[in-house]
Formats: structure tokens, sequence, C-alpha cells
């Protein structure tokens, strides 16, 4: 499991691995907004926490396609599906490798980013933790997604449509989280809540996603 | 090592072969043979375990290295780090031995996505050595190989016989392997009508 994750992890990074293109779509999409509703600055702050967040998801939603579809292509699937590695270990080391690369990064970029978008000062200890926990449900809910559409051509717009709803409550009490932060406010409940949902996504999803996986090689 | 008892399997909810059946013994390979379309690919999904047979059983399943149409090579890894990843995936460390029976030496440092179609088809049979398995489940492992290669694989396949392994080979090509033949057409499963199966469409 080690090795596949080193494999993800190096693909990632390789040349046409996709690595950085989150990122990218992230710091667009934050750069845009100011011109979009204003350089004002009473204007920013209060949305800079949600914007924020929703980049982040969108960004993190970009990639999901990409985790399992290549794989299937070229038969590798297949392979570890014979292999001593139970299919939901390879599902939890493919989440695991897609938020190394993809929620790990943008977590991190996040509080620079917030500069642009006028973050009030208290926000971005918050910010940065309401990814932490929430970016991980992201990636394995993601996996779920790409396991029940990894046989479809063209999987991806299905995939959104699948895996937007189910990001919902992580986007409210993660966004939750960063607002109140920013503003000063109690943040206890919504961090509890927000750091449940994953817990459960990745107790759960799993064995969902092994299953819908293995529906899928038939 | 392997043994099919009254197999029937099916594509896409419809029985395309039924009533399979052979023992595979240490040592022994067995090839399928067939017309396009018969079930052999099927068959052999079936019997490593991608897919759940309709009816009858396969035993010693967990003993199988499968190699399907595609290789399961990424063209941004080099052949060694392939290689490696396989082994790994398996539980086993030394390559070497993959390298020099597929003679894949001086491609060893290649970028895998430059290598040719037969280099490739080569990379993807040299994972077999690395599984350590000894049931080897093949589906037309010839495929875009020169006859050269071709000689390599047979090579293989005997060196892997001699050593207490077993294989199942679908092919058309006569490999010089002395091995059983088993002819899938007579067990082409015959037309149902199956008006009560409508669940099993979206299943």
């Amino acid at each position: 499991m080690i090795a596949l994750l080193l494999r993800d992890l190096k693909l990632a990074v390789r040349a046409g691995g996709g690595f950085g293109l989150a990122l990218a779509f992230f710091l667009i999409v934050v750069v845009l907004v100011p011109f979009a509703v204003g350089p004002n600055t009473s204007r920013l702050a209060p949305i800079a926490a949600g914007v924020l967040w929703i980049g982040a998801l969108l960004a993190c939603l970009l990639s999901l396609d990409r985790m399992l579809a290549l794989d299937h292509e070229d038969g590798t699937l297949d392979l570890l599906a014979t292999a001593p590695i139970p299919l939901e270990g390879v599902v939890l080391v493919k989440a695991c490798a897609h938020w190394l690369t993809t929620g790990l990064p943008l977590t991190l970029v996040a509080a620079p980013l917030g500069v642009l978008l006028n973050l009030p000062q208290p926000g971005y200890g918050w910010l940065v933790l309401s990814l932490a926990c929430g970016t991980p449900a992201l990636s394995m809910i993601g996996a779920f997604g790409a396991a029940l559409t990894v046989g479809l051509k063209r999987g991806g717009l299905l995939l959104s449509l699948l895996v937007l709803p189910l990001y919902v409550p992580t986007l409210i009490f993660g966004a939750e989280v960063a607002r109140r932060g920013a503003e000063g406010l109690e943040t206890q409940v919504p961090l509890l809540l927000s750091c449940a949902i994953t817990l459960g996504v990745l107790a759960a999803m799993p064995f969902a996603a092994a299953a819908a996986l293995r529906i899928n090689l038939r | 090592m392997l043994s099919v008892t009254d197999l029937t399997c099916a594509r896409g909810g419809v029985p395309v072969t039924e009533g399979v059946s052979f023992r595979l013994d240490a040592g022994e390979a067995l090839v399928l043979r067939g017309p396009n379309g018969i079930g052999k690919t099927t068959l052999l999904r079936v019997i490593a375990g991608l897919a759940p047979p309709l009816a009858g059983e396969v035993e010693g399943a967990e003993g199988i290295a499968y190699a399907g149409h595609a290789d399961g090579i990424k063209a941004q890894l080099s052949v060694t780090e392939n290689l490696r990843f396989w082994a790994a995936a398996f539980g086993t460390t030394d390559i070497s031995p993959a390298l020099d029976a597929f003679n894949l030496r001086e491609l060893a440092h290649r970028m895998a996505g430059t290598l040719s179609a037969g280099q490739k088809r080569r990379l993807g049979l040299a994972r077999l050595l690395v599984t350590g398995r000894p049931v080897w489940v093949l589906d037309e492992p010839t495929v875009s190989l020169d006859t050269a290669s071709v000689a390599l694989f047979a090579d293989a396949v005997r060196a892997h016989l001699a050593s207490g392994g077993a294989a199942l080979i679908a092919t058309h090509i006569d490999l010089g392997l002395e091995a059983r033949v088993l002819e899938l057409a007579p067990f082409k499963a015959k037309p149902a009508t199956r008006a009560s199966d409508f669940d099993e469409a979206f299943l």
C-alpha cells in the first residue's frame, strides 16, 4: 500500500500528472473575485472565508476524475484487484494520495491567498484549520464518486453531479468555522461537526467505494 | 492448483459459456481456443476473480497472476519503476530475473511511455515474474510481439512450468509448448429467454 501511495505521488508530480492544476485554479478564482465584486475591502472581508472555501472545493473537484479513470484505462485497476491488497485499501490510498497532492497544498496556500480577499486577521488560523479538517473528506467522497463512474466514458460531469451534494455538509461547516473565526466568534461546534463528518466519511467511504469499484470492474 | 467446475460466465448479464470444467496441476499448461466473441476473456476474468460466475466454482483463485489486454503500465514511470511497483504490490522485491527473462535490461531506465507496443507487452509479461504467483492466467499474451519475443515468452512459460507453476493461456498462435488444448466453442451457452431477469440488467 505504501508502494501504491509513493507511485501515485510520483505520477502526480511527473510531467502530465496534473499536480498544480488545482492550485492554479484556486489562484485564478481567488484573484478574479475582487475584479468581479469590486476591490472595496469592506465588501470583500465578509465574503472572503466563503469564497476561499468554494474555491478550494471546486479546485478539489477538478482533479477527481483522474483519480481512478487513468488506472482503469491502462488496466492497472484490474491488476490491482487481483493483487493481495484489498480494494478498500486501494481506494483509501488513492484518496490519501489525492489529498496529499490537492487538499494539502490548497490548505497551505489558502492563508496567503486570504490576503488578496482581505480576510480579517483573526480568520487565518481558523481558515487553515477548517480546510485541514475538511479537505480529507472532499478527497474521500471524491474517491467514492470516482469509483462509481470509473467505467464510463466522459464520466466527469456525472461525477461532479454525484459528488457535489455530498460535499455540501463539509462546505457548510468548514466555511462556518472560517467565517465565525474571522468574525471572532465561537467556532467549536462547527469545527467539531466538520471533524465528525470527515471521520465518518473516512470510516465508511472506503467500503462503499470498493463495492462500487467491484461492480464496475465486472 | 486451479480447479474449475461447471463454470457459467456471463457478459453484460447474458450467459456466454456454460459448463466449463477443467483441472490444472503443477507443471501443466492449458491453452484456450475459440473464435472471437466466444467468451475467452470473460472466462479468464471470472477465473481471475474480477467478475462473479453465474454458476459453478473456481478453486485456487488466490494463486493467480492475471494479465489481460491492458498491461497496467504507467507511461511516466521507467521500466524499472513499473516493475518495482508491481513487485511491491505483490510483496516481492527481486525484479532482475524478470528483466533478464524478457530482455529488458537495455530498456531498464527508459520511460515506459517511449517504448514500442511490443516492448510494452514484454514489460507487461515481465510483471508476471515479479508477482511470484504460481498460476498464470494470460489473455492473448503474444499480441504485438515479434517472433523472437514470442520465443522469449514461450521460454519464460516453460521455465515457470518447470519450477512447479501452471499456466492458462488464451491464444491463437502455436507457442511450441506441450500443452493441452481446451476448445471453448462446444461450451457456448444456449440462447435462453430471460424475461424474468429484468432487474439483472440494472445490476
